[in-house]
């Protein structure tokens, strides 16, 4: 397994060049992977005639740390904080999908508790990465406040996720068939009172950027795509949404109760960088709806299945009861079997369309784990957004189509 | 589900023994196509009467090493008008790990080629990019095969300690 540095030549690229940059009349350029405006660590190697992109082709796998390969050797309750390291900005909804997934090859119910709980922290994770989204893609496009307002809202969910788990990041709190454990006695005023922070923080940020006639000149007829094209390009998320499709997998497809909310999917028609921000800021308006009826649907009850061949018994049973500690035993050692066959299950992320396949080969770790991740679909689609666009356009794409490296290597 | 009995039956008309058997597990349909026949598979369900299948939402493979035939190549596809999804899938034998791209018929099947090519080794043919693109350009070997070994971090004992710290590979000063 070498590792040696290999120089790649301009001859294993030339198909992906035009004809002018073999003879010097255009330029290539290297942006990345250090870069602040490509969020991560995401190469891009651009050809350029003077400031105008001629082509852009991604360099990608700088953040690829084998999460599949290894999910592969573990059980299927330790792989689970693997999950949560794909897309930081989405550990809720990475860890969602995939209990999800287990959830449907072993044939798991959940109580009614946690999945209200479930759908109230993935929309608040959905907010918490919107706002990081739109607080890197302003500040990319030069509007430098409302990256500190942004942030400083984003805290405040935070801590809600980390009175929940523990954890402000890498919650990894959705287990197979429930919870954790219950969310704690404060957790419904700490929500309640983002509910009532939150519309007017984003009609902040709205004054400050909807109709700033700097923003819409750097937004509008920035990185057009059509819905058809978008279709076969395969994006997916608000930045589908934004080409004027109608595709939200909450509705479309709905898991863990979604089916239950009243909620809209705002479309663009455009299917600029400026459709991509309306979408996205529509989108926060529309989890606080969800999280607000989630909330008062929130009853008393369990948080975790009761099936004990999957979920462990709670500790009060281990001092009474031999058949629990027989249970909590095989499931800390050995773990829970699967059955023979493979699933895919889909959830729309913050990003996009997040699904999971998840393949069971009888025994208690997953024979293959693939994730489909929406940064990975989105990012392909950048050459196709960014031509003919000048260099300071592209960091406007860039960050309109929200990717996060660690969601695209994996 | 009508639907995809719908496109299922539309495939056997216009492929014939080229769909070698359908299988429904936790009520998702898939349907295994001979790998030579997959760009026609996914473009009658793209183009068909009535079929619609306009987006190509995943592409992944899976490796049963030893047995073989041991790679299998997934494909999910989605109706967005009938909201439905498909999953069509392709058996191929380790030593001639080669089927045809999936790239003229949807342009979103380009990185998710170069994945399985890069992580299992599998060609796609008529691939207008087939580069590494996860792992290393000069990384020998194909990561996610199950032949392929996971590597780990040998334990140190006080007997054995700086026997096993010379071979790591960390920077000394």
């Amino acid at each position: 397994m070498g590792l040696t540095q290999m120089e790649v030549t301009v001859d294993e690229l030339k198909h992906l060049v035009s004809g002018r940059a073999l003879e010097g009349e255009t330029m290539l350029l290297n942006m990345g992977p250090q870069h602040p405006s490509t969020h991560g660590v995401l190469r891009l190697l651009l050809e350029l005639d003077g400031e105008v992109v001629v082509n852009c082709i991604p360099d990608i796998g700088y953040l690829h740390t084998g999460i599949e390969k290894n999910m592969e050797s573990k059980t299927y309750t330790q792989a689970i904080v693997m999950t949560d390291r794909m897309d930081y900005l989405n550990t809720m909804g990475n860890v969602l999908v995939y209990v999800l997934a287990i959830e449907k090859l072993i044939e798991l119910d959940v109580p009614e508790r946690a999945r209200a709980v479930r759908i109230i922290l993935t929309e608040l994770q959905r907010i918490a990465s919107h706002l990081v989204w739109l607080a890197t893609h302003a500040l990319d496009l030069a509007a430098m406040s409302v990256f500190l307002y942004c942030f400083r809202e984003r805290e405040h969910i935070l801590d809600v996720l980390e009175m929940c788990s523990g954890q402000r990041m890498m919650t990894s709190y959705f287990r197979p068939g429930g919870l954790w454990r219950d969310v704690p006695p404060e957790f419904e005023a700490a929500v309640r009172s983002i509910l009532d922070l939150m519309p007017g923080r984003i009609a902040q940020y709205e004054s400050m950027l909807t109709k700033n006639p700097l923003w819409i000149d750097r937004t509008r007829n920035i990185g057009v795509i059509s819905g058809p094209q978008a279709l076969r390009a395969g994006l997916c998320g608000p930045a589908l949404r934004a080409s004027g499709v109608t595709w939200d997998l909450r509705k479309a497809q709905p898991y863990s109760g979604y089916e239950q909310y009243e909620f809209d999917v705002p479309v663009g028609s455009h299917g600029d960088v400026y459709d991509r921000y309306l979408c996205r800021m529509e989108e926060m308006r529309q989890s606080l709806r969800i999280v607000d009826q989630a909330l008062r649907r929130l009853q008393p009850g369990p948080v975790v299945s009761s099936n004990r061949k999957f979920v462990p018994p709670p500790r009060s049973e281990l001092g009474q009861s031999m058949e629990a500690v027989i249970h909590h035993f095989k499931l800390w050692t050995e773990g829970f079997p699967a059955p023979v066959g493979g699933v895919w299950v889909a959830v729309e992320s913050p990003r996009g369309e997040l699904a999971c396949y998840l393949e069971g080969d009888g025994g208690p770790k997953p024979h293959r784990v693939h994730f489909r991740t929406p940064s990975f679909a989105n990012l392909q689609a950048l050459p196709l957004l960014a031509r003919g666009h000048l260099v300071a356009d592209l960091v406007g794409i860039i960050g309109s189509l929200d990717i996060v490296l660690g969601d695209v290597d994996r | 589900m009508d639907h995809v009995d719908k496109a299922v039956d539309s495939l056997r008309r216009a492929l014939g023994e080229s769909i070698l058997s359908v299988d429904v597990f936790r009520g998702q349909t898939t349907v295994e196509v001979a790998p030579d026949r997959i760009p026609d598979a996914v473009q009658h369900l793209r183009d068909g009467p009535e079929l619609d299948f306009n987006y190509l939402a995943a592409l992944t493979a899976s490796d049963r090493w030893p047995t073989e035939p041991r790679f299998t190549i997934l494909y999910r596809l989605y109706s967005l008008p009938h909201n439905v999804f498909l999953g069509l899938c392709a058996r191929l034998d380790g030593n001639a790990a080669e089927l045809p791209s999936l790239e003229p018929v949807f342009p979103a099947a380009n990185w998710h080629e170069r994945e399985i090519f890069d992580l299992f080794g599998v060609t796609f043919t008529g691939h207008s990019d087939l580069r590494r693109i996860l792992m290393p350009y000069d990384w020998v070997g194909h990561p996610l095969r199950k032949d392929q070994p996971q590597g780990y971090e040998e334990v140190q004992f006080t007997f054995n300690f700086d026997e096993i710290d010379r071979r790591k590979p960390y920077a000394r000063e």
